[in-house]
C-alpha cells in the first residue's frame, strides 16, 4: 500500500534526520487525511526512517481526524526506536493541541531549526 | 433533490439558509465554504472564521461517518442562520443518535494515545454553545461573533430584533 494519489508531504533530508513539511493548508477531508496518514507512516514502515520532524509552517486547518493519524505516526515512531518532534504549528492550530492535551504527548518544538537541535 | 435550499434569505447583514445534502463529506464540505464565505463576507474576525470551520468540519464527519454510517442512502440536514452577531448551525442526521455524556474524555491519560474521540470535545472548545436534541442526532452549534477588543465607535446594535 504505497502513498498512492498525489504527494502531500515535502520531503528533506537534514543529516540523519527527515524533516517532512505538510504541503496542505487544510488538513480536514477525510480522503485526504488518509492520503497524509499514509504517506506518514511510509516514511517509518517502508523508508525505515527513525528521526522525523513534522513541519506545519503551511498548515492552517486541521481536524481531528488528522490528530488520529498523529497518534497513530507517533506510536509507529516510538515502535521502531524513533523519534517524532512536531514544529512551526501556528497559534490556532496549536490551540487544538492544547485542549485536546496532545501538547504532551507530542514533543513540539517552535521552529524547524529548534526542532533539529539535539536530535 | 439533494443540494437544494429548501429556503434562502439573504439581507445585507443577515443570512439563512436550509440545505439537505447526500451523505458524503465532499458535499458537506461544499456547506462548510459557503459558510465560511458568509463568515468572511460579514467580516467576522479570523478567529471566529476558523472556529466554526474547525467545528463544522467535526460536526459534518460526525454526522456522514457515525450518525449516518456513510451509507450513501442517506441525507444530512443542515440550517443555518448568521447574523452580524452569531453564526447559528444546526446539523441532523438520520441515524439513531448517541449519548454525548457516553464519549470518553479524550484527555484522560488513559485515552490520550487512542486516535478517535476528540472531535466533540473540539467543537465545545471552539463554540459558544454546543446543544444535541434529545435523540442526539441533531447538533446545535453557535458562534457568538468575537468582540474587537476597543469598543468599536461604530453602532451600538443595542436593539433586539428577534
Amino acid at each position: 500500500m504505497a502513498t498512492g494519489g498525489q504527494r502531500r508531504i515535502d520531503i528533506e533530508d537534514v543529516g540523519d534526520v527527515t524533516v517532512a513539511r505538510f504541503i496542505d493548508k487544510k488538513i480536514l477531508d477525510e480522503t485526504n487525511i488518509q492520503i497524509i496518514g499514509n504517506q506518514l507512516f511510509g516514511l517509518v514502515d517502508e523508508d525505515g526512517r527513525k528521526k522525523i520532524v513534522l513541519d506545519f509552517t503551511n498548515v492552517e486547518y486541521l481536524s481531528s481526524a488528522a490528530l488520529g493519524k498523529l497518534i497513530t505516526m507517533d506510536k509507529k515512531v516510538k515502535g521502531a526506536k524513533g523519534k517524532l518532534r512536531l514544529c512551526s504549528i501556528r497559534p490556532d492550530i496549536y490551540e487544538v493541541f492544547a485542549i485536546t492535551k496532545l501538547n504532551k504527548l507530542f514533543d513540539i518544538r517552535d521552529d524547524q531549526e529548534k526542532a533539529l537541535e539535539g536530535f | 433533490m439533494f443540494q437544494h435550499d429548501l429556503f434562502t434569505v439573504s439581507m445585507s447583514n443577515c443570512e439563512q439558509f436550509q440545505i439537505t445534502i447526500k451523505n458524503d463529506t465532499v458535499a458537506g464540505q461544499q456547506v462548510q465554504e459557503r459558510i465560511v464565505k458568509i463568515l468572511e463576507d460579514l467580516g467576522y474576525p479570523p478567529r471566529d472564521v476558523f472556529s466554526v470551520r474547525l467545528a463544522l468540519e467535526e460536526a459534518l464527519v460526525n454526522a456522514i461517518k457515525h450518525g449516518n454510517g456513510m451509507d450513501p442512502t442517506k441525507s444530512v440536514q443542515i440550517e443555518c442562520s448568521i447574523s452580524q452577531d452569531l453564526a447559528r448551525i444546526e446539523i441532523e442526521d438520520e441515524g439513531e443518535g448517541f449519548e454525548p455524556e457516553e464519549v470518553p474524555d479524550p484527555t484522560d491519560p488513559a485515552n490520550l494515545e487512542r486516535p478517535c474521540g476528540r472531535g466533540l470535545m473540539l467543537m465545545r472548545s471552539f463554540m459558544s454553545l454546543i446543544e444535541f436534541n434529545d435523540s442526539g442526532n441533531r447538533v446545535t452549534l453557535e458562534k457568538k461573533r468575537e468582540q474587537a477588543s476597543e469598543n468599536g465607535d461604530g453602532d451600538a446594535s443595542e436593539d433586539e430584533s428577534s
